[in-house]
């Protein structure tokens, strides 16, 4: 505690220069981490199986596979991500899944209720359980490790009630489509699927677009801005990546249904979580509630959302799997929420909350279904698959952990 | 005490003290000594060195981490941890108690220190002894109530029955009373001539200088982290106490104002001297003890483009105060009304209160103020998210435009002068300094007319602080009402045009800038509930 007579002047007070791009970027790189490596990992993960399998893991119909065969976990994965962000966790949705699933075979098979009402109010249900779970986390303020616990449970009891411990089949035709369906072909007869080509073209088109307009408004902002030729870099990879994943499935039969889903969740609810304000309130809160309420948050009322958004994916991804099987069974969805919350560890959450991204756990579901795929192809059993799928959250959490410390320093 | 010769030698001398945090020097030469027997005081304003001084002693920061010498009943000590100063009856009870709630009063007298053999409990042991102690605290409890059902008056005593079972021979008490109601605290002090009595000798840091008055028999002034003086309270136990809490006072602010702060600019608004912020008959009880009044029928006014101080001494309900005002964030609200511009308002919620104009700035930033984690740009955001919306599809309702948001932040990062290369870095990297400059962002761009600051400054080294307070100079010339809560004395003298002083959850009076000085303000701090 000196005591000085002028005012004194910090000396680092002179404004910081412009940083440089390639600081810029590693910056970037380093806040992203765990994302960027697991991006590359998939990348290795691909190319591996892709050698050891002597090229069927991406032939056409390999790949619409790997996309059905994984379509629920990833849709149950973005839902999972949002919930650890909030820095909770929930354990119900494999069985909430089953229960859906076994709800929606009653409307249909039982009661031949028309695929569409009953598809929504499948959602319905899933809304009206994650809101049950979500009002004993929000309002009375049990731990959602204890509320879903329960949850677990009691669905797949229920489950186990609506059907009466037997399987319901067969679905309509309409409502196996979202599972198994492509959108349908149209125009003249060419080597390709001619929607996805164009949904395709659509596609890159867009996103070229976006970065265009958004490279546009950091400019008129003056802020800091990649430099021309590594931007021009990242957007012609970009579109070569859609264009190559494009002409894959335009190949065989086209865009399945559940691509189309999820999709659209990746792009929905990963804008909402960057850009509207819910989503930066479930970041603050998971981030630190104490400071997220003492700032405005209303924590109760986000978190609700939080676990009803989880209910109406479960739903969804609980009709996806039904329609899949063809059928409503007891022993859906078994596993299913730890396939999720490793696949959103493996994408970047933090077991604290606060971190992650919905592109993140796609990426962490997609190296899960890449290695499940190519693992079957070579024939390694289901011991030794699960065994490595162990090792692997246990490398991806432990690398990022040692990341940080690294960065800490 | 009365003896032989030998006893005059002191139990305990600290010489030369120096302890020096990274930027900091928290302790410099200073020095205590503590005779047989004694009830010694250390007094200092918040920030002085007391708890610092108190860790080294007890061993908290180990030896060779501070220079000087600590000599123990004659022998010349060294402790690496707390554990070496208890194996020489040198216990310290700290301001938070350390107590197990769901675990036994036993349990807890005997925690890392068990009565076993061969690693296995012995229970019967264990509950003969614990009664024994409780016996002498004179706390009629059985051993086997867990301690969670104890009054924190009761839970101080376990502490004591927990030293003594330590075989104390020096006990420290950081702020032994400052939770306790005046029964507890009389019954605390009681135990603590005993302890004397028993030829246990105590260390007591205190605030409450009738307190010190009371049971010392010398007090030592701690001031910038230098022992000022030692003073003698009375010649022997039983005597009248000689020294008058002026006379403490005066030594504990002795040293003069200086140029520490900017000038302050006058708001000459059409509006100016009109009531921005008025609390009246505000009420409210801690949150888990019902019994006791946290903060206890204040009333008081912030007018626009005045700068408002509220002085007090830890525990006197200045935070809480804050708070409770602050959307009901703290206690359990009882009784009070909250107007601002003239105008009652409801501030239920945080929301409510942020809409009403309101905000508040905490005291503990990286708890209550920061999300660490995020960069710095979302954590200035935070509080004004619904403004953050930009043109075409981003202008929406409920969406953030992530451009506008950046620019805005990057706006503060330049005239807040927060160092960093981007706003895109992350909170938790930053100085204090600062940090403190992104939470006055987040406030200062939610666009308040009242903001509250609890001690905005803590923690920051004396450039930043500079800086703090031509920001807040800034706010109030620009119209908006501060009110300013802060341990420093100095920093209230040197920015605020009128200041409150609190103690025990009451406004103990109203102090114009005019006739302000630490000696008044201190008087108000420490007097006591008429």
């Amino acid at each position: 505690m000196t005591t000085t007579s002028t005012p004194p002047h910090d000396t680092s007070s002179t404004p910081s220069a412009q940083p440089s791009a390639g600081a810029l970027l590693l910056h970037g790189m380093r806040a992203n981490m765990r994302q960027y490596g697991m991006l590359v990992a998939l990348a290795f993960l691909v190319v591996l199986f892709q050698i050891w399998t002597d090229g069927t893991l991406l032939l056409p119909s390999n790949v619409s596979n790997l996309i059905q065969q994984n379509g629920y976990i990833l849709i149950l994965a973005i839902g999972m991500m949002i919930v650890i962000i909030a820095g909770h966790i929930d354990l119900s949705v494999g069985s909430l899944v089953a229960f859906v699933g076994a709800m929606s075979a009653v409307m249909m098979v039982k009661h031949d209720m028309p695929w569409v009402l009953a598809l929504v109010l499948s959602l319905l249900i899933g809304a009206v359980a994650g809101a049950w779970q979500g009002f004993f986390i929000a309002y009375v303020g049990i731990p959602s490790f204890i509320v879903t616990l329960a949850g677990m449970l009691l669905f797949r009891g229920l489950t186990q009630i609506v059907l009466e411990g037997q399987s319901l089949s067969p679905f309509p035709d309409g409502f196996q489509n979202i599972a198994k369906g492509f959108i349908p072909e149209m125009g003249p007869y060419t080597q390709y699927h001619n929607p996805t080509l164009l949904i395709g073209a659509a596609t890159i088109a867009f996103l070229l677009l976006r970065e265009w307009r958004h490279r546009k408004r950091q400019l008129a902002y003056d802020l800091h801005v990649t430099p021309t030729g590594l931007w021009a870099a990242k957007c012609v990879a970009m579109a070569a990546a859609v264009a190559a994943f494009t002409l894959t499935l335009a190949s065989f039969h086209g865009v399945p249904v559940v691509l189309l889903i999820m999709c659209g969740l990746l792009i929905g609810l990963g804008y909402v979580m960057r850009n509207a304000v819910v989503g930066r309130h479930v970041y603050a809160l998971g981030g630190n509630k104490a400071a997220a309420k003492l700032s405005g948050v209303k924590d109760k009322r986000v978190t609700f959302l939080i676990f009803v958004n989880m209910g109406v994916l479960a739903a969804l991804a609980g009709c996806v799997y039904a329609a899949r099987l063809n059928a409503g069974t007891p022993q859906a969805g078994l596993n299913f929420e730890l396939e999720a919350i490793a696949a959103s560890f493996i994408g970047g959450a933090s077991m604290s909350g606060g971190v992650g991204t919905v592109l993140g756990a796609v990426i962490g579901g997609l190296v899960l279904g890449v290695l499940n795929n190519g693992m079957s192809l070579v024939n390694i059993g289901t011991d030794y698959q699960q065994v490595i799928k162990g090792l692997v959250l246990l490398a991806a959490v432990g690398f990022d952990v040692w990341n940080k410390r690294k960065a800490g320093r | 005490m009365t003896g032989p010769g030998l006893e005059t030698r002191p139990v305990l001398e600290m010489r030369g003290i120096t302890k020096t945090f990274p930027g900091v020097r928290a302790l410099s030469d200073v020095c205590l000594t503590v005779r047989p027997g004694e009830i010694h005081a250390v007094c200092g304003e918040n920030g002085a060195g007391k708890s610092t001084l108190m860790k080294v002693l007890s061993g908290v920061h180990e030896h060779g981490s501070y220079d000087g010498e600590i000599r123990f009943e004659g022998e010349p000590v060294a402790f690496k941890d707390i554990r070496a100063g208890e194996r020489h009856g040198i216990v310290i009870i700290h301001q938070e108690l350390a107590l197990v709630p769901y675990l036994s009063i036993a349990e807890n007298i005997f925690l890392g220190n068990e009565r076993a053999t061969r690693g296995l409990i012995d229970w019967n042991g264990t509950l003969r002894e614990a009664s024994r102690l409780l016996q002498r605290v004179g706390l009629d409890e059985r051993p086997q109530t867990p301690v969670a059902d104890l009054g924190v008056g009761k839970q101080q005593l376990v502490e004591i029955a927990k030293a003594l079972s330590k075989k104390v021979r020096l006990l420290i008490l950081d702020e032994p009373t400052a939770a306790l109601n005046d029964e507890d605290s009389a019954k605390l002090l009681g135990l603590i001539l005993d302890l004397r009595a028993q030829g246990v000798a105590c260390v007591v840091i205190s605030h409450k200088l009738n307190e010190i008055r009371r049971v010392a028999d010398a007090v030592t002034i701690l001031r910038d982290g230098r022992s000022v003086e030692t003073l003698t309270v009375r010649e022997t136990p039983d005597a009248e106490p000689r020294l008058s809490e002026d006379r403490i006072i005066r030594g504990m602010v002795g040293r003069d104002l200086d140029q520490r702060f900017p000038e302050r600019t006058r708001y000459d608004g059409a509006d100016a001297g009109a009531d921005a912020l008025s609390v009246s008959g505000w009420t409210v009880r801690h949150p888990v003890d019902q019994q006791r009044t946290v903060v206890d029928d204040v009333s008081l006014t912030v007018r626009r483009g005045e700068i408002v101080g509220i002085a007090g001494l830890m525990g006197a309900g200045r935070t809480e105060l804050a708070m409770s005002v602050f959307g009901r964030s703290y206690g359990r609200y009882v009784a009070g009304t909250v107007a601002v511009g003239g105008r009652e308002v409801a501030t239920r919620t945080v929301p409510a209160a942020i809409d009403a104009g309101i905000a508040y700035v905490t005291e503990d930033r990286k708890t209550y103020g920061l999300n660490l984690i995020d960069t710095i740009h979302r954590n200035i955001s935070l509080a004004s998210l619904p403004g953050m919306r930009g043109r075409g599809v981003a202008g929406l309702p409920g969406l953030v435009d992530g451009h506008h948001e950046r620019s805005v932040a990057e706006r503060y990062r330049t005239s807040m002068n927060i160092k960093a290369p981007t706003v895109l870095e992350q909170v938790g990297r930053l100085s204090g300094g600062n940090q403190q400059k992104v939470v006055l962002s987040k406030w200062i761009h939610a666009d308040p007319e009242v903001l509250i600051l609890d001690e905005p400054t803590r923690g920051i080294d004396v450039g930043a602080k500079y800086e703090i307070y031509t920001v807040i100079d800034r706010l109030a010339a620009q119209g908006k009402a501060v009110l300013f809560i802060s341990s420093e004395l100095p920093e209230l003298l040197g920015m605020c045009d009128r200041i409150y002083t609190m103690a025990e959850g009451r406004l103990t009076g109203e102090v114009d800038r005019a006739d302000a000085t630490q000696e008044v303000l201190m008087r108000h701090m420490t007097r006591d509930r008429s």
